[in-house]
């Protein structure tokens, strides 16, 4: 299985129209969500299949498409070495520093 | 309802003994049990079973398959829609189909098929869909029975999945509940104007599409669960939430009193609160009209799979085509 990759596995044929990855951005202020995928041949037909699927009820402002294979992913084989890093440097986090009660809204 | 094909299968042929594995597979195969048993979630790149694999790419495929033939029966009545709104709300709805069989193609993607191998398994008949896509809709009131009873009966079967352990799976379905909602609502609606404000004939219109859809309605969740020799499985693996039987009793109870409201009476004689059980008890289902119609043999199943073959074949100049189109202008594209 790949791994680094999330395009259509090696059962696709080449007269398959390509995978997208869509993205949303529901409203001004918000982040794009990734919210599924879609096969279409170029990036023009991609653009207006996801808004036809996935904004019909007013969830978008801003879409986004990105042919799948262009996504780089972190290997879940891996996950526990890759984000190790991570869970020990709990000094990152605010609650590790105890304050007086007088300051402690900071 | 989407495993009605497996509930009448044997055990997978395949998979049967593992026969000999390594300690590295058993190890991952135990890890895998207990992230189940914890309730966590288990994504496409992850490793699981084959047969967890398997089982799912079925389910889910075939749960695809049924929303795209589920458009064919409703679409039959857009061109004859009593009104322009109703029309519209058809129209909006087989739209939704369409958008949920294209999550849950994604979703079974994932497991590693694609898109022409599962439409392949579904136009040669090796794929199924959902038993009740192959009853003609007969009257306009088979729209609103369908909204109410067959959406109805969906929506309790796909809640549970939205906690389903295969994570694709389960986000697809959170999606399609949304959107099911008004599915059920509108039929249900569209039934209420017959009943309260319509004429003797179109009330009776609605009782006879009422007698017609309730018995296939409730054998959409599929057979008893001691005859279905694969839920264990699905339930073990949390694909499967709530057992068929469960499913079954909990929309008999609630369509019930929905029934009351409408003023229809529901065709069972049987039918009847207990109330020591505290559940409707209900009649005998004639599981034979369910094995013949899930096995080919039910009235609309050739009309079904020919129209979509022909949608398929009919529409390969447009694949082929907008694919020339794209080639002939990717060049000016990556340079752009």
């Amino acid at each position: 299985m790949t791994t680094t990759n999330t395009s259509s596995p090696d059962s696709a044929t080449a007269t398959e129209w390509p995978l997208w990855e869509v993205f949303v951005r529901s409203k001004a202020g918000l982040d794009h969500k990734h919210c599924g995928s879609l096969h279409a041949a170029d990036s023009g037909m991609a653009i207006q299949l996801a808004r036809d699927v996935y904004t019909r009820r007013q969830e978008g402002t801003s879409v986004w498409v990105v042919r799948s294979d262009q996504i780089v992913a972190s290997d879940p084989g891996e996950k526990g070495m890759y984000f190790d890093p991570s869970e020990d440097k709990i000094y990152r986090h605010p609650t590790f520093y105890v304050l007086p009660a007088a300051v402690d809204h900071m | 309802m989407y495993t009605q094909a497996m509930d009448v299968m044997g055990k997978d042929g395949g998979d049967a003994k593992p026969g000999l594995r390594s300690a590295e597979e058993m190890q991952r195969q135990e890890q895998f049990d207990a992230r189940i048993d914890a309730g966590e979630f288990i994504e496409a790149k992850d490793w699981m079973p084959d047969h967890y694999r398997k089982t799912l790419l079925r389910q889910i495929s075939q749960h695809a398959h049924s929303e795209i033939v589920g458009m064919l029966p409703e679409g039959n009545w857009i061109t004859r829609a009593p009104t322009l709104k109703r029309k519209a709300i058809l129209l909006a709805k087989v739209q939704d189909e369409g958008g949920h069989g294209l999550y849950l193609y994604a979703a079974a993607e994932t497991l590693g098929s694609s898109r022409d191998q599962m439409l392949d398994a579904l136009h040669t008949g090796k794929a199924k869909y959902s038993s009740i896509f192959n009853y003609p809709t007969l009257t306009w009131a088979d729209m609103g029975t369908i909204g109410w009873l067959v959406d109805g009966a969906a929506i309790m079967n796909q809640v549970p999945i939205c906690r389903c352990s295969y994570a694709p799976y389960a986000r697809a379905m959170v999606r399609i509940c949304r959107e099911e909602s008004f599915h059920q609502r509108q039929g249900y609606d569209a039934l209420l104007t017959m009943m309260q404000q319509g004429t003797d004939a179109q009330r009776a219109m609605v009782q006879d599409a009422v007698n017609r859809w309730w018995w296939p309605s409730i054998m959409m969740f599929g057979p008893p669960d001691d005859q279905s020799p694969n839920s264990a499985q699905s339930m073990r693996w949390g694909i499967k939430r709530v057992s068929n039987d469960t499913l079954r009793q909990k929309f008999i109870d609630a369509t019930v009193e929905q029934a009351k409201v409408l003023g229809v009476t529901l065709p069972d004689p049987d039918l009847q609160w207990n109330e020591e059980r505290q559940h409707h008890d209900y009649g005998a289902i004639d599981w034979s009209e369910f094995w013949r119609v899930i096995g080919g043999d039910g009235p609309c199943n050739e009309e079904r799979l020919g129209a979509r073959v022909k949608a398929w074949e009919d529409g390969a100049w447009v694949r082929e085509a907008a694919l020339a189109h794209a080639a002939k202008h990717a060049p000016a594209q990556a340079a752009a």
